[in-house]
């Protein structure tokens, strides 16, 4: 089969690969008929999350029909699926609770000691990102095994296209759950960084939430016009200082609640941020925390702090006394997507949630690689590629 | 500076030295007596000449259905993963076999202890290639969550330290054989299967 795979850092490749087999009794395999790069994707592509190997096949958002199943799936061959990157086993203490993405059967234990050093604790298994995580052959390929099939994959009834559902996989339950994690009382006042796809679905979930008023933070005007278009007011960190116009804006109160949509690679040329990236680049750090250090500063004393942006490793200046001072509440991990897709399916298709306004360009599998580099290179307009295979 | 001065700020110093040495010591006997973290846990390397390792996991399956898979050696080999395997002799001697470089290791065991729903014991014969006691322990978890299965090894490695830091980078260190054993038995139990990113079946 044909499917994008990790080289090294800038360096993805549309390769002729092996086809999966069904190897555990409740895999499945997909025909994926759609796949998108997400914007996680972009830090394997820049090589700041550990753990990623050349010739790894990389995707995490995809979707297809069913060709094969084992003995114990419960799906049908000819279905058509949307299936969560986050692999759950629906078993252990963890999916039991609907914590889906903290599963302590999913990652392969040959791979869990390293995320043990480095966490504390094994992670789950997830599509294409990283051996951190199990080294899961990813989605942006013709075909993928699917582990626990009997637990991750939604069905979707025929007649809904594919682009309004794809993004059940990762970003749209990713926002939701941001939105759900800041915890939002009707009338509040909630601060989004970064509209890239996590943070536009973010803001979209805080409005249906009940947010007074929600603003998104960026750089990029076109992303800032597609999250006013949603409702939100928007701020240019180019042009406004971000702490004091939330200040302003928020009745000098500070906003109720804050999401960092933007994670280990935040943009701009604050010195912490510089000493960052001088550290990212020359390997002695991982994580750009610029935009979380300035969303604890930001949120109001008793606020909520909700983190759907991906970090990898540690973070220094970080401002702990104004998460102790200010008794602020975090939230973060990896999304729990299973809890969250038979609803968001729903609302999908009752008309509430729109999906597709966000999708910039499409492209051939075939094309994966140039959608890389301008999704990397020009997030202005590139703000989510759907890829199809075949 | 006398050569006497000398000798007694030397003698002054070696007993400092001496008298904290003691104290460190005794303090180190205070604070593990003080405690009621396992004995593995202390923060040393030697334990009489022993290394000891260990693992405790959480299965959510009942004490009987655990201990009857570490009594089926089909099952056992399955969860031992390829580097690792038991072989059951006549009585109560198992050999088990370490897939090491540059030749395979057996260690022939007498099944010490046989406590079912409870322990799994098995003691290195006197001539084995490695001196190694496993233990394995089953105790109800708190809160109904099934059972808290524990591991423990105490190995006496060939050729000391030297010997462990080689198991250790082979991947072979019997710690990690046992904690790799236990993560992919609850794996098995609670889901019936043993996780893979793998796209193929491996034969064998």
């Amino acid at each position: 089969m044909r499917a994008l795979t990790w080289q090294g850092k800038h360096d993805v490749r549309v390769e002729t690969v092996p086809d999966p087999r069904i190897v555990n009794p409740r895999d499945a395999i997909i025909q994926v008929t759609a796949t998108a790069i997400c914007g996680s994707d972009l830090h394997l592509y820049d090589a700041v999350i550990p753990g990623v190997q050349p010739g790894d096949i990389l995707g995490h958002e995809f979707m297809g029909r069913v060709v094969e199943t084992g003995p114990g799936s419960t799906l049908k061959k000819g279905q058509r699926v949307v299936v969560p990157f986050t692999i759950s086993c629906g078993a252990c203490f963890f999916c039991a609770q609907g914590q889906f993405s903290a599963c302590d059967n999913s990652n392969p234990v040959e791979t869990q000691e390293a995320s043990e050093l480095l966490y504390g604790h094994a992670m789950s298994g997830l599509f294409g990102y990283s051996h951190l995580t199990g080294g899961y052959p990813g989605g942006q390929a013709e075909y993928v095994r699917v582990p626990f099939s009997d637990v991750g994959p939604i069905v979707i009834p025929d007649g809904i296209p594919d682009e309004q559902v794809l993004f059940l996989s990762d970003i749209l339950p990713t926002g939701w759950m941001a939105a759900e994690n800041a915890q939002i009382h009707p009338g509040d006042s909630v601060a989004v960084w970064g509209c890239g796809p996590v943070g536009l679905f973010a803001i979209q979930s805080a409005l249906l939430m009940g947010a007074g008023q929600v603003i998104g933070i960026d750089h990029h005007p076109n992303r800032l016009r597609l999250a006013r278009d949603l409702g939100a007011r928007t701020i240019d960190y180019r042009h406004s200082h971000v702490l004091e116009a939330l200040m302003e804006m928020t009745g000098g109160i500070g906003p109720d609640a804050v999401i960092d949509a933007v994670g280990m690679e935040s943009h701009g040329f604050s010195p912490d941020n510089l000493l960052d990236a001088a550290k990212q680049k020359i390997g002695i750090g991982v994580d750009r925390a610029h935009v979380l250090r300035m969303a604890l500063m930001a949120v109001r004393k008793g606020g909520r702090v909700s983190v759907p942006g991906v970090y990898g490793g540690f973070a220094d200046k970080f401002p702990l006394g104004a998460l102790m001072q200010k008794g602020l509440q975090i939230r973060t991990g990896q999304t729990h997507v299973q809890k969250y897709t038979s609803e968001l399916l729903q609302r999908i298709m009752e008309g509430q949630i729109d999906t597709t306004f966000l999708i910039s360009h499409r492209l051939s599998l075939e094309e994966a690689a140039e959608g890389y580099r301008n999704f990397h290179e020009n997030q202005n307009e590139w703000t989510k590629v759907v890829l199809t295979p075949g | 500076m006398s050569r006497q001065r000398e000798l007694v700020l030397i003698a002054g110093a070696a007993g400092l030295s001496l008298a904290a040495a003691m104290l460190l010591r005794r303090r180190a006997e205070d604070l593990r007596r003080s405690d009621d973290a396992p004995g593995r846990t202390a923060r040393r390397l030697d334990f009489g000449g022993y290394r000891v390792d260990g693992r405790t996991v959480t299965i959510s399956a009942s004490r009987a259905d655990i201990y009857a898979q570490w009594r089926d050696p089909a099952r056992l080999n399955r969860i031992f993963g390829g580097t690792l395997s038991l072989r059951q002799h006549p009585g109560d001697r198992f050999v088990w076999t370490i897939d090491a470089t540059p030749a395979p290791i057996e260690v022939e065991t007498w099944l010490v202890e046989d406590r079912p729903g409870e322990q799994l014991a098995w003691r290195s014969v006197d001539e084995a290639e490695i001196d190694v006691e496993i233990k394995l322990q089953l105790r109800d978890a708190p809160a109904a969550r099934g059972t808290e299965a524990e591991a423990h090894v105490a190995w006496r490695p060939r050729w000391g330290l030297a010997g462990h830091y080689a198991a250790w980078m082979q991947g072979t260190d019997p710690g990690r054989l046992c904690r790799q054993a236990l993560k992919r038995l609850k794996m098995l139990v609670e889901t019936g299967e043993i996780a893979t990113a793998d796209n193929e079946r491996r034969e064998g």
